[in-house]
Formats: C-alpha cells, sequence, structure tokens
C-alpha cells in the first residue's frame, strides 16, 4: 500500500479504496453539487441585473419597494428590513433564540432527578414534538393567544401576527433543540459531575461550571443544523400572513403568473441563505474537531 | 475514644441484585493511612465513595470529622469541602487548562479571589512537580501527569482526607512511580489517606494498616508488615498468592 502511495501514477481512492490516477483523485475531492449551486446563484444573478423583468420579480419577493414618483409612500429606502428577507430573517433568529433558550431549560429538567420536572418536561417534548408545526403554529397563533389575550384582558390586535409565529416556532423548534441539549449532557462522562461534586460543588455549579461547557461544544453543530432549519420553516408563517419572502413570492405570482421566476427566485434566496449557513456550520465543525486536543 | 477521624460502623450498600458492601465497620485515625485491598466487587471502592457521599449508604453510620454524613445536603457539603479525592480515570476538566482545572473549586465553592486561587494553585502543582505544564490542558499530559494534577487540584481545596480509587490502575507502568511518589510524600506530611490501591510498595511504605475486603466483607485487617508476611485468613494468603505472582 505504501509503494503504491510513493509511486505518483497511481493514487489510493479516499471514498473508493480503489485505485485511481492522481487526477482522479483531486477531481473526488471537489464538491461538485456546490460548484453547480454556485454556478446556478450566479446565472441568476446575472438574470436579475440584465433583464428588468427579473429585477423586478426580484425586488417583490425580497421585499424592496424602489422609489416610484408616483406612488405614494415608496421613499426608497430600506424597505427590506420591515418586509420579505428582514422578516425572513428577523422570524428566523428569534424564534431561534426563544427555542435555544426553552431547549436549555426543558433539556436541564429532562435530565433532572426531580420526578414532577422531569415529567413535566417530557410531556412538553412529546406533546410538541407529536404535532406538525403547521398545526401547532395554527393553535397557538388562534386559539392560545386569544385565551391568554382574554385571560390578561387585553385585545387579540395586541399581539401582533408576527409575535405569535415566533412564539410559536420557538416552542415548536424548543422540544426538539431540549433534546439536543439533553443528548449533550447525557454524554459528558460521569465522572465528571463526580469529580465536581466531590470538590464540593453543588449540582448547579457543576453543571454551570463543568457539564454545559462541555455538553453544548459538543452539540454545537447540532444547533447550528437547527438554525437551517428554522430559517426553512419560517416559511410557514406565510399562512398567517406575515409577509415574509414566501407571503410576498405567492402575492406576486398570483398576481402577475410569473410563477416560473418567482419561484425559481424564491428557492434561491432560500438556497443562497442555507447553504452560506450550512458552510458556516461545517466550518464550525471542524474547528473544534481541531480544537479538541 | 482516641483520635478517630473516619468512623464508619455497619455500613450496608445494597444495589439492585448485590450487596456491594456487607456489615462494614472502619475506623481511621488522624493522620493515619489506611490501605484497602481486594479483588474486583469486593465492595472496596463503594465503601470509599460512601465517606464522601458519592454513594448513598443503604444502612449503617459514618462520621468524618465529627460531622454526620447524611443525606442532609449541608452535612454532605461540609464532609465534602474537608475531604478530597483522586480518581482511577483521573477525571480532570478537559475544558479548562490545568490551572482552571485547579483553581475552579477554590473559586466556585471557596469562594477565593482569582489571585489566591492562581497562587495556591501554583503551590500545589509545584508540590506535585509539574508547576511548567500550568497552561497545557488535560489531554496534552501523560496519564501520570494528568494524575497529579487531580491530586494537586483535590489537595488545593485544603482538605483534612484524601481518598484515592485506584489511582494507578488505569496508568501505564512507567508512569505509576511518579504518582506513588507523590502520594507517598503526601502521606509524610501528616495527611490521613484512605486508598483503595494494589501496589505493595506503597502499602508497605507508607500504610499503617491494611484491610483486605472480599465480597463485600472484611476478611483480614493489620499492619502491613503482618499482613503481607504472615496473613491469618486462607482467603488473604490466595489473593495475595495472586497479586505477588
Amino acid at each position: 500500500m505504501s509503494n503504491f502511495q510513493k509511486n505518483p501514477e497511481v493514487v489510493i481512492s479516499p471514498a473508493s479504496g480503489a485505485i485511481v490516477s492522481p487526477i482522479a483523485s483531486r477531481l473526488e475531492k471537489v464538491q461538485w453539487w456546490l460548484l453547480a449551486v454556485i454556478l446556478a446563484g450566479l446565472l441568476a444573478l446575472y438574470f436579475i441585473l440584465t433583464d428588468e423583468q427579473m429585477t423586478r420579480v426580484f425586488f417583490a419577493v425580497a421585499g424592496y419597494v424602489p422609489f416610484d414618483p408616483t406612488q405614494p409612500g415608496t421613499t426608497g429606502a430600506i424597505t427590506l428590513l420591515t418586509r420579505g428577507i428582514g422578516i425572513t430573517l428577523r422570524t428566523a433568529l428569534s424564534a431561534y433564540l426563544l427555542a435555544v433558550t426553552i431547549g436549555l431549560l426543558v433539556g436541564l429538567a429532562r435530565v433532572s432527578s426531580n420526578p414532577i420536572i422531569n415529567n413535566l418536561a417530557s410531556l412538553y417534548v412529546e406533546i410538541i414534538r407529536g404535532v406538525p408545526i403547521l398545526v401547532l403554529l395554527l393553535y397557538i397563533a388562534f386559539v392560545v393567544v386569544p385565551i391568554v389575550a382574554d385571560a390578561l384582558g387585553l385585545s387579540t390586535r395586541d399581539f401582533p401576527n408576527e409575535v405569535r409565529v415566533i412564539v410559536g416556532l420557538g416552542i415548536a423548534y424548543g422540544a426538539f433543540e431540549s433534546e439536543i441539549f439533553r443528548a449533550g449532557i447525557q454524554s459528558i462522562e460521569r465522572g465528571q459531575m463526580e469529580a465536581a461534586r466531590a470538590l464540593g460543588m453543588n449540582y448547579f455549579q457543576a453543571m454551570r461550571h463543568i457539564i454545559l461547557p462541555q455538553a453544548i461544544r459538543r452539540v454545537l453543530p447540532a444547533l447550528g443544523n437547527d438554525f437551517i432549519a428554522m430559517l426553512k420553516d419560517s416559511s410557514l408563517v406565510s399562512v398567517l400572513g406575515v409577509s415574509d419572502i414566501t407571503q410576498l413570492a405567492k402575492l406576486y405570482a398570483s398576481s402577475t403568473f410569473l410563477f416560473f421566476q418567482t419561484y425559481s427566485l424564491l428557492g434561491l434566496i432560500y438556497l443562497t441563505l442555507t447553504i452560506t449557513l450550512s458552510r458556516g456550520v461545517r466550518w464550525l465543525e471542524m474547528r473544534l474537531s481541531q480544537d479538541r486536543r | 475514644m482516641s483520635d478517630d477521624i473516619i468512623i464508619i460502623e455497619h455500613l450496608v450498600k445494597q444495589f439492585k441484585n448485590l450487596r456491594a458492601v456487607d456489615d462494614v465497620s472502619l475506623r481511621v485515625g488522624r493522620g493515619k493511612v489506611l490501605v484497602i485491598i481486594g479483588p474486583s466487587g469486593s465492595g472496596k471502592s463503594t465503601v470509599l465513595r460512601c465517606i464522601n457521599h458519592l454513594e448513598t449508604p443503604t444502612s449503617g453510620l459514618i462520621m468524618v470529622d465529627g460531622i454526620h454524613v447524611d443525606a442532609k445536603a449541608s452535612h454532605i457539603n461540609a464532609v465534602r469541602a474537608e475531604v478530597g479525592m483522586v480518581f482511577q480515570q483521573f477525571n480532570l476538566f478537559p475544558h479548562l487548562t490545568v490551572l482552571d482545572n485547579v483553581c475552579i473549586a477554590q473559586r466556585v465553592v471557596r469562594g477565593r479571589p482569582a489571585e489566591e486561587c492562581r497562587r495556591v494553585a501554583l503551590t500545589q502543582l509545584e508540590r506535585v512537580g509539574i508547576p511548567e505544564k500550568a497552561s497545557a490542558y488535560p489531554s496534552q499530559l501523560s496519564g501520570g501527569q494528568q494524575q497529579r494534577v487531580a491530586i494537586a487540584r483535590a489537595l488545593a481545596m485544603n482538605p483534612k482526607i484524601m481518598l484515592f480509587d485506584e489511582p494507578t490502575s488505569a496508568l501505564d507502568p512507567e508512569m505509576i512511580k511518579e504518582v506513588l511518589d507523590v502520594m507517598q510524600d503526601l502521606a509524610r506530611s501528616g495527611m490521613t489517606m484512605v486508598c483503595v490501591t494494589h501496589e505493595m510498595g506503597f502499602a508497605r511504605n507508607a500504610a499503617d494498616e491494611i484491610v483486605f475486603m472480599d465480597k463485600g466483607k472484611i476478611v483480614e485487617q493489620g499492619d502491613p508488615e503482618t499482613f503481607y508476611t504472615n496473613p491469618r485468613e486462607e482467603r488473604t494468603r490466595a489473593f495475595l498468592s495472586q497479586i505477588l505472582h
């Protein structure tokens, strides 16, 4: 085997284990799928920049309203922050922060030895995981929020749709994040907790200083993946009439009949966001594995 | 009553189908070194872990320096603050540097200011002979070095008693000596120690008393010289012939 590797004419392929030429081995390492996506993205960018119709479609989906002297209220200022991409990113990020917070607390509750806390947490996780996210969003927006508003003596209008979907997505994803945290905590060797306790730390001190820092490091890639999933699932909020990019695309396509252009662009916008993020997660994963001495 | 810092009376620990410790009574005098030996599964580690309540005894009484070790959290924490423990698998905190490993409990439990933690930590690392590794991470150290850091970590809390749970069993042979040397120094300095170990050299040099356990019971106990050269019980002789080759 080492003879083969010294010979420049042949190389053992890392993927298949077969003996191949050096060029073929190099070609194997290229991530073709990524190249294809980047190429499609560049092509789309070319059309957006050169084709007037595509420019309009892109602005409509992204949520940008260009300045038009004949239309009142079109200042040309950045409307992206309040519509389209801004809504999508803001919803995903806020809901994700909520989900991670819930997930951490519920994850801790799931590993608690207190049977009441433990069972309540399990109940939450099992119920939320068993209901489709779309159904959960509708339920929270149209059932839970009115009940809560009623109880607080407020009007349902005090709860904007954007807040409802953030809470809904946060609660839904909180169940998944809690399982990630639980798995991370349980993956830490028993001896770590014992050593911390033997040094006199109480349970919470040991969790905070010894167990969680290690557990969170281990689950960071999984948490990152869920942020990508959250970004995609934020498209569900369009059913509640929140003007994220999916909603804007739906409206624009049905009024112009430019289905192909609109939905292709919509898909590409999501891909650009998710693939950028997933590359980031990969990078993080690699850095952490190098760090793990 | 003599000056016994650890008193164990009629200790029983029952796991589901296994009586790991079966009516064990022991006393350890202040400044004395007790070595517990016995085949695996004899309950020796469980006795040790009951002393600082890492295992909850099923029944029996444990007193450590006048504190009754029962389920009361305040008692347990009070005892743990006086008892240092060293584990077979070192159990260093891998996300912290050596210095932080030795500092963290001082800071979190004792509430010492950072500068004092550092000073105490460096003193203890000096004592176990590896002050130069203070900024390394545990995984960059050899097994012997890791175990010495673990000893320094326990000592930094100024314990009155040190428990050693097979501290050299996970080490490569050439690293055992450096750990035993540290333990021997510690014994000479007057520390009360309870050690589960099969290192006969250490037991003969440092121990004041040897306890041999089998199947959860104490079979024989006595001073090291008589114990190794002239054991009374047949079971002890059989075990010693196994480990002495």
